[in-house]
Formats: structure tokens, sequence, C-alpha cells
């Protein structure tokens, strides 16, 4: 297939979920996903700011505690920090300067064997409600079309954050954003939850559920609501996974 | 991630260091509407107990509209405060004038009342659903960001009180160290569905046990949270003879 077709597909696929009922936090993980099939990094996250300005973690490709921990280092310093504080994409920084503007930041980068980052912001009308943060291997340039690319894919998620209910007047932004960052907390517990009746890690938890939802068509925080409330057994999300 | 304007809203409205704080009727919940009225630009403030079958009562508001309104949305089961629990998300109306066809009883009452403008923040930590903060103005126009933040740090202090007050006995049980629950760390959110399936609890008192032994063995709850996600430390029923 050629990458003009992929990436045809990938938006049909993305467009497809912004139709009614469909789970932000699901598309969020979609979006990591394509992200690092169609452009030149490893490993992606998707980051909203909550009311403090405190970088959250929505969603990412690696479950990896010392990936999640780059995402968080980034409150005190980082390409992801930067970008949300000026709204514009930080790409490409080399990694002299990068060594320089985040010296604690780059060095567990470069320990987990890192070698570029990327951040690119998720706006809406001059707002910045977060942040998709791309790290690579090897020390790829982003091309102007890929930094494009990597934008849409950026305006998809404040799209699908916005579109998740009907679109009304008012503060809409902020009714969704603390909304998203709540659903992310009930998906947290119920990690716990099925991690522990089933005998599984929280990361495998996680993978349990989401597979369960996509094979139900069910939207992933519904799925969490149900493990939460007891309402789906642990050997129903198991089942079809062996 | 810990705030420090969450603590210091619990620490004012806990009143620790007032020898009689349980003068003249105040409770914990008037102070709380009290605070937040002077440091939003709102009117109005009242705090209502919420269950899934609907309003469960109001714990307080301020004099005047606040708890008429509060009234109306009990009497009526109708208004942002109810939309506000269902939906889980706060429910921001900077102009009531223009919401009459979501709430048909609701609105005329509240505009009757001289209420312009109403702010509903659901008193959650994810599944855990408690009640309702509801914030009214008598002129229309939106919170701006930080009167937004403000709000929502008032909204994360009720919580942590309102989850406090389902197993303690009485408000002066509460402690601002116990009720610290501004910090949002993954662990902790995991840890507490760990130890509900592990201690045979709801998510609300496993959240509570995990405070109570933070709080006990002087750490950080995000501490003993990554604890249990690794298994170092359980919370099944036979561990407390053990320890």
């Amino acid at each position: 297939m050629s990458r003009e077709q992929r990436l045809a597909e990938v938006f049909v696929e993305l467009a497809d979920t912004l139709v009614d009922d469909f789970d932000v936090i699901d598309l969020m993980h979609t979006l990591c996903e394509r992200s690092v099939e169609l452009l030149p990094a490893d490993a992606a996250g998707l980051i909203l700011a909550d009311h403090r300005g405190i970088l959250q973690v929505m969603a990412s490709t690696t479950t990896e505690a010392r990936v999640l921990e780059l995402f968080a280092l980034q409150n005190d310093e980082g390409p992801c920090l930067d970008c949300y504080s000026i709204g514009q994409p930080v790409v490409n920084v080399g990694p002299d300067e990068a060594k320089q503007r985040w010296p604690r930041f780059h060095a567990a980068l470069t320990e987990l064997g890192f070698r570029r980052t990327h951040a690119l912001p998720l706006r809406l009308r001059g707002q910045v409600v977060g942040v998709l943060n791309l790290f690579c291997r090897e020390p790829a340039t982003l091309r102007p079309t890929e930094v494009k690319l990597a934008q849409a894919l950026c305006d998809i998620a404040t799209v699908g954050l916005l579109q998740e209910r009907a679109v009304r007047q008012g503060q809409l932004l902020a009714e969704q954003l603390q909304s998203a960052l709540n659903s992310r907390i009930v998906l947290e517990q119920a990690k716990g939850i099925l991690s522990e009746r089933a005998g599984v890690t929280v990361d495998e938890a996680f993978t349990l559920m989401r597979a369960y939802a996509r094979r139900n068509q069910r939207p992933l925080a519904t799925v969490a609501a149900a493990v939460i409330d007891g309402t789906v057994e642990a050997e129903l999300l198991n089942h079809g996974q062996n | 991630m810990a705030s420090l304007r969450v603590r210091q809203i619990l620490l004012e409205v806990l009143a620790f260091d007032q020898p009689d704080r349980t003068a003249h009727g105040a409770t914990v919940w008037t102070r709380l509407c009290a605070s937040a009225v002077s440091a939003v630009p709102i009117t109005g403030a009242g705090v209502a107990l919420m269950t899934a079958r609907g309003h469960g009562g109001t714990l307080a508001s301020t004099d005047g509209p606040a708890a008429v309104l509060e009234d109306l949305q009990q009497t009526l089961g109708e208004g942002p405060c109810l939309n506000a629990f269902h939906e889980r998300r706060p429910v921001l109306l900077p102009d009531l004038t223009e919401e009459t066809a979501r709430w048909p009883g609701f609105v005329p009452g509240a505009l009757a009342a001289g209420v312009a403008a109403v702010f509903a923040f659901p008193l959650q930590i994810g599944a855990i659903r408690l009640g309702v903060l509801d914030l009214y103005r008598d002129t229309p126009g939106p919170l701006e960001a930080l009167q937004l933040k403000e709000a929502l740090d008032y909204a994360a202090a009720a919580s942590s009180i309102l989850l406090d007050l389902q197993h303690a006995t009485s408000p002066g049980d509460l402690h601002p160290d116990l009720v610290d629950a501004a910090d949002d760390h993954r662990e902790i959110h995991q840890a507490t569905g760990i130890v509900t399936v592990q201690a045979s609890v709801g998510l609300d008192e496993a959240l509570l046990l995990l405070r109570a032994r933070a709080y006990a063995d002087g750490r950080p709850l995000r501490e003993l949270a990554a604890d249990v996600v690794a298994h170092r430390v359980t919370f099944h029923p036979e561990d407390e003879h053990d320890e």
C-alpha cells in the first residue's frame, strides 16, 4: 500500500470515529498509534493540561513507566512545556540546543535511547489545551509536510475533544476538558480493579479493556464503568484474548 | 499533583485554628460556600449531595437566591446541578436567558429569583461520585480562566471533604493532612481500584483506606500507591493482624 493510500485510510478511520457515541480517550490512543506509524517516531503521547496547567498524559503508545516519567518530567522543563506555553510546534531541536534548554529532560531522554523529540500543540482559537509529544530513536528531522501531518493529527484530537457531546454554546471547551480528565481517572481506577480481579498488570488490564471495547464496539469509558460496577466480569474481558 | 491552593481552602474551611468552629451554626459547608463567594466573582453558592436517584439534599447554601435555586432543583428534579452530576462534567452557563429550552421549569424560576449565570461543578474523583457545587451570579458573563481555576479548586476541596464525611463520624474528625486528595497521580487511582478488590470495599472507601495508611505511615500517598500497584503492600483483610 502506498503512503498516500495508507494516509487516506487513516483519515477515513479517524473521521469514522468522530461520529456519535465515540470515546475521546480511545481516539487519543488511536491518534498516538497512527502518529508513530505515519511519522518518523518511536513513541508518542497525547497530553492535556488540567485547570492548574499541569500536563496529564491522556494516551500514549507505551505503558513503560520510565517513558511515562518523561512526560511527567516536562511539567518542569522540556519541549512539551515550551510548546504548551507558546502554542507553537517545538520540533527538530538539535541535541546541543536541547541539552542547553532542557538539561534534565535531555539527560532522561538520552538515557532511554531517544535522540530526538517533537511537540505539537492542540489548539483551539488561540487557546492551547494540550500537546502531542513524539520521541524518536533516530535523529530524524521532521520535514515541513510531516509537521503539517502531525499538526493535522493534533487538530483531530482537539475536534474530538469538542465533539464528544453535542456542541453547545458557552464554556464548552472547559467542560469537555474536565470531562476528559475525569474519564482518565475512571480508566485508571478500572485498570486497578481489573488487574486485581484478573491477576494481570495494570498495563495488561488496559489492553484487555481496549480490546474488549473494540470487539464489542463499545466506548472505552463504558467498558471501564462496567468493570467498576462489576457488570463486566474479568473472565469475559479475557475471553478471546487466549 | 498536590495543589497548594486546595490545601489552603481546606485549612480555611475546616477552621482548625478556631476554638469554637461550630459557633452560630456554622458548618464546614457554610464556611466553604462563604469562602467560595469571597474568592470567585459570584453572588451565591450551594453544595448538594447527589445520589443515582437524583438530588440528595442541600448541605448548605448562602442566603438569598442560592437557597431558592437549590430548592428549585430539588423540587423540579431538573437543573444544571443534576446535569453536572449525571454528565460528570461542569455545566457552565454564563447567560441563563439562553437556556430556557433546556430547563423549562428551572430557568424561569431562577431568573425570577434574580440569577443570571450558573456554574455547576460535579464533586467527583473518577467513578467516585459525591455531589455538586453550584455557583451563582446576579449578572451574566463567563468565568475567566483564573476564576474557573479557583472554582475548580473549591470543587476539589469540597470533593475531598465530602469523601471523608462519608465515613468519619463527625466533621470534627477531619484533619487537613488526611483530606488532601488533590494529588492526582495515575498510580493513586490504580491503587484505589486494586484496594477496592483486595479489601472488598467501594472505591470511595478504598481511597480513604489508602489515605489513612499513608497518613499513619507518614509517607506520601503517591509513594504508598506505587507500592500497592507493585504488590509490595496489600490491603487484604487478614493483613491487619500482621502489622
